[in-house]
């Protein structure tokens, strides 16, 4: 190609992607920060400055939720990696031929249903009037309708099922590409289950341990339908009060603060476990 | 299985007895949802009453109301279609694009933009709708208080919807059609360009076809994403609601076997499509 065709080619590739990043997301997004420091004086009067992050500080309920669903988030994030880690090793490592597809298979039809549907299920099983109060009164285990949804544990049964898939994907990614004579040399210099799994397995899995790990956590901070559905009265979610600032009460420049606040604490946790473990965005995501 | 490394009996035994549990509590919420909407009673709950289609075709004279004839949600289904259909053409033409320009040029910055054009994944959905709200709706206010002209194409509404699933769903759709572009023999376009070929007939005979399948399962994907979509899409919605944001509301209201009639369809519509863009993508491989 000669200079001038490809700097033209260039071009023209370079404007749609432009167009849509620009667009849909940078611009976006800096106005929002900008909305966020705005500071609303009267109806038509505007001015600079931090109050809605002074709000934030100053009222409990705003930041404790924050806390709470950064903290619960962490806590979902390590609980999906626990019960998704021997389900991939038994997918990557252990499983012949079809069993091995099929397993596969099964952990990816949940997710082709919606959260909706995922957490409707939930709410069909754990409800007073549910599947599992029912089966409890049936067998005599309980003498009336048991309440097993609307509390914390609930959220997180939720949160989980929610996250699997994105942790299962990954780690059966790499762990696939392990070599068993690794393993097998980890037990002949004298290693036990613990040593070689934490000197071998798991240094070996961690782009699918960072990888899985990022993405469970930030579809479980940014989650919305499964907390309000499934959390009791005092669980709130932060997602929910963006969502109550801005289609309830109207008050952007609050709701702006609070989502550029949330953008903030997914990305540095992004960054953080990007960076404790020395792995790149590209080759997590990418 | 690693011969050499000793385990125990108990240790096999707890490890399959882990397995079943997990696959049970993978299958159950979905297995309950889709049996109670057979159920010949007003409430999905326990004791079963008996098997009825009424949840999928009651006309509503004996008081209940089937999806088909349940007006509320068919045009919110239809709505759901529609910008999954727009969806779906937009992020996979710009995910073409973004794959040929990130996989074949070089040009000074590739790595810093490649890195802004993963962003949209590491981007609470919540977020991606607020700024976007925020942004065009807040635009189209100021463009009425100066001026009295009305951006109605910005105020919270389908467009809009689009716009916010688009905004992540390219990033997908990109990374499904350049993995596929990676794989490409050059030589293939080479020998096409000896043979007399211009490089854009090059292209569409010989690399476009190759791309078809990466095509097709993005489409697939997009497609599912945008339909089942909810976060992003609450935010943005006006009037016409898309089916996951009115299946919520009429959540909030109280279940009814309907929900669960609804969500039966959804799965199997999906599992289908998915089914079928796995079928397609897999001689390619």
């Amino acid at each position: 190609m000669t200079p001038g065709a490809g700097r033209l080619s260039l071009a023209l590739l370079l404007t749609p992607f432009l167009l849509w990043i620009v667009l849909l997301v940078l611009l976006p997004h800096a106005e929002m920060l900008r909305v966020s420091f705005q500071v609303r004086e009267s109806w038509d009067t505007l001015d600079w400055g931090l109050t809605q992050y002074r709000n934030f500080f100053e009222e409990a309920y705003y930041w404790r939720t924050f806390l709470r669903t950064g903290l619960m988030s962490l806590f979902t994030t390590a609980l999906t990696l626990l019960v998704a880690f021997p389900i991939a090793w038994y997918i990557a490592r252990l499983a012949r031929g079809r069993s091995r597809g099929v397993l596969f298979l099964a952990c990816l039809v949940p997710f082709w249903a919606s959260e909706l549907v995922r957490t409707y299920g939930w709410m069909i099983l754990l409800r007073e009037s549910g599947v599992f109060s029912a089966l409890l009164q049936g067998v005599g285990l309980a003498d009336g309708p048991v309440e097993m949804l609307y509390n914390d544990a609930a959220v997180i049964i939720g949160l989980v099922y929610n996250g699997l898939l994105f942790m299962v994907v990954p780690l059966v990614t790499t762990l696939d590409g392990l070599d068993e004579n690794l393993v097998e040399a980890g037990y002949d210099l004298g290693g036990g289950h613990l040593t070689v799994l934490r000197e071998v397995v798991v240094p070996w899995a961690m782009p699918g341990i960072v990888s899985g790990s990022i993405v469970v956590f930030m579809l479980t901070l940014g989650s919305y339908l499964t907390p309000i559905l499934m959390g009791g009265k005092d669980s709130a979610w932060f997602t929910q009060q963006i969502f109550t600032q801005f289609i309830t009460r109207f008050n952007w420049e609050q709701g702006a603060a609070l989502g550029v606040l949330l953008l903030v604490l997914s990305s540095l946790m992004v960054w953080l476990g990007l960076k404790l473990t020395g792995q790149s965005l590209r080759k997590v995501m990418g | 299985m690693i011969p050499s490394v000793p385990r125990s009996r108990l240790f096999d035994g707890l490890y399959l007895a882990y397995l079943v549990a997990f696959f049970i509590y993978l299958a159950l919420p979905l297995l309950v949802t889709a049996v109670f909407a057979f159920n010949d009673a007003p409430f999905p709950s326990l004791p079963w009453q008996g098997f009825t289609l009424d949840w999928y075709l009651a006309d509503g004279e004996q008081g209940r109301t089937g999806l088909f004839h349940d007006d509320g949600l068919l045009s919110a289904l239809w709505v759901s279609v529609q910008v999954a259909f727009w969806v779906t053409l937009v992020s996979v033409a710009l995910g073409c694009f973004n794959a040929v320009l990130f996989e074949r040029l070089q040009f000074r910055g590739k790595e810093l933009l490649y890195i802004v054009m993963l962003l949209p994944l590491v981007i609470p959905g919540v977020i991606l709708g607020v700024s976007i709200l925020v942004f065009y709706s807040g635009m189209a206010n100021s463009v009425s208080m100066q001026w009295q002209i009305e951006l109605d194409l910005f105020r919270p509404g389908l467009p809009l919807v689009v716009m916010g699933q688009v905004a992540f769903i390219t990033t997908l759709s990109t990374l499904v059609i350049a993995a596929r572009l990676r794989k490409f023999d050059r030589q293939l376009e080479e020998a096409a360009l000896n043979l007399g070929a211009t490089p854009i007939v090059a292209w569409f005979t010989v690399t476009l076809p190759w791309l078809l399948p990466a095509i097709g399962g993005a489409a697939a994907m997009a497609f599912l994403m945008s339909f089942e979509n909810f976060n992003t899409t609450v935010m943005l919605t006006g009037s016409d609601t898309p089916l996951t944001v009115a299946l919520f509301n009429r959540l909030r209201e109280g279940s009814t076997p309907v929900l669960n009639a609804v969500a039966l369809l959804l799965m199997v519509a999906s599992a289908v499509l998915a089914l079928l863009a796995m079928g397609r993508s897999r001689p390619g491989h």
